[in-house]
């Protein structure tokens, strides 16, 4: 049971929901826009979210588009982790996505939601930032459409009244090889200890984090130390540690120390696997 | 568009068990509390309230849910499936046979997540149970006896289906 009561709308297209959200604005609520909801639900039954309003993007087509058009694969915000977990369109986004929360909550759970929410993992955006997607968002000034590693920065920069409708992947990076890893201290649900994807394009091989700092990243400084051939697979990695954006977490999912360590394993795991050539 | 404000009940339909029901409720109501509380199906049991423990599992439109991670206003014009809803099933059976619960808390749930996947796959691949099973937990059992439940159950329908040939 929630502490709140709120009001509930279900808009048929983008321009209803916005209209809503800025008509709810100006009577001076605290409106959110609800995907799967798992977030608001969880956090607002504790009280760490408040809301008197949920505009559901459910019922806006856009949102729940899953195809191809022209060379591009589009995702709407609005799919279930599971419906991309078993459309393999985009076999990076599946590996990394069947890896959040477990199999029943991964109906609920949306890719716009996880992307968007509080929790500080958010895996799904890893393979976005890997393949350099552009998403969509739409809000009062219209719709604009960005890079994704232009506007997420520790998390999708979005302004008042704005959502995510779709996020676009270029045909080209579907197919690239790739690994995505999951490490937990222990059971195969929950929390993770962190998660490292990969993606090689071009012989250059990409790596995007969760777990291992307060936010998902990807690090160009990080790539070039791990992509440097004329040293071994060792010290890549620990040189490639000295630009990590933060210090490394310390929870009780693990501590800083222990994250290092599992890391740099990691590392050592996929560079083998995805082929970063090791220097003699 | 749909619209439920704060200031009032508002009157839903659900479809459970293949039987309509109406209720008033809030638009806030979760759905575990609305089919427990207005509608007296106390089948579905309220363990994490965070969508961890899977003891609330239903199953709408052939797929589990988890009935707290949900408002009962998203769940209108669904099938939804509940643990009072398979009386009599080989799953329901195949529970008792082999010893599948101890304490019992979360085994509506547990029976949920497995009629769940057998109507979606009937011969599932191990890797398969383990992941679907891997959305519930029980801290009695050990597991073991439940994946007895369901193996046995495939096995059934595998034997009934080869005789249908």
């Amino acid at each position: 049971m929630l502490p709140y009561n709120f009001d509930y709308y279900k808009p048929q297209s983008i321009k209803e929901a916005i209209e809503l959200y800025q008509l709810l604005k100006l009577q001076e609520k605290k409106p959110m826009y609800y995907g799967g909801g798992t977030e608001i639900l969880t956090l607002g039954r504790l009280n760490f979210i408040y809301t008197d309003a949920i505009i559901d993007l459910k019922g806006i087509p856009e949102c729940n588009a899953f195809g191809f058009q022209h060379q591009e694969l589009i995702i709407g915000s609005t799919l279930s982790l599971r419906a991309i977990e078993e459309n393999k369109l985009f076999p990076l986004l599946s590996d990394t996505s069947k890896e959040v929360a477990d199999y029943t909550s991964r109906n609920k759970i949306t890719i716009g939601g996880n992307i968007c929410g509080q929790i500080f993992y958010r895996e799904s955006v890893l393979p976005f930032l890997l393949s350099n997607s552009t998403v969509i968002i739409a809000g009062p000034k219209g719709t604009r459409k960005e890079f994704i590693n232009e506007v997420f920065h520790k998390e999708l920069r979005l302004d008042e009244g704005e959502f995510l409708v779709q996020i676009v992947t270029e045909k080209e990076y579907l197919k690239a090889k790739h690994i995505s890893v999951k490490k937990r201290q222990q059971w195969k649900t929950g929390y993770p200890l962190l998660t490292v994807a990969s993606l090689k394009k071009e012989g250059f091989i990409r790596f995007a984090f969760s777990g291992v700092c307060p936010y998902p990243f990807r690090s160009i400084q990080m790539e070039n130390k791990l992509n440097d051939k004329s040293l071994s697979f060792k010290d890549r990695i620990l040189t490639s540690f000295e630009y990590l954006p933060t210090p490394v977490l310390n929870d009780i999912e693990g501590s800083n120390e222990y994250r290092l360590f599992v890391l740099e394993n990691t590392l050592s795991y996929i560079l083998s696997y995805i082929g970063g050539e090791e220097h003699e | 568009m749909n619209s439920h404000s704060a200031d009032r009940k508002v009157t839903i339909q659900l479809e459970i068990n293949k039987e309509q029901y109406e209720r008033d409720i809030l638009a806030s109501d979760i759905l575990l509390d609305v089919l427990r509380d207005k509608i007296g199906l106390t089948g579905a049991k309220p363990g994490c309230l965070n969508g961890d423990c899977g003891a609330c599992t239903v199953i709408m439109n052939k797929q589990p849910m988890k009935s707290c991670l949900m408002l009962a206003i998203e769940a209108i014009d669904s099938e939804i499936l509940t643990i009072e809803g398979l009386k009599n099933t080989p799953i329901q059976r195949a529970f008792v046979e082999h010893f599948a619960f101890q304490c019992g808390y979360c085994t509506s749930g547990f029976i949920m997540i497995c009629q769940a996947l057998l109507l979606n796959d009937r011969n599932p691949s191990p890797e398969k149970i383990e992941t679907w099973l891997s959305s519930n937990i029980c801290r009695c059992t050990g597991y073991k006896e439940i994946e007895k439940a369901i193996y046995s159950v495939i096995e059934l329908l595998n034997i009934k289906n080869q005789t249908n040939q």
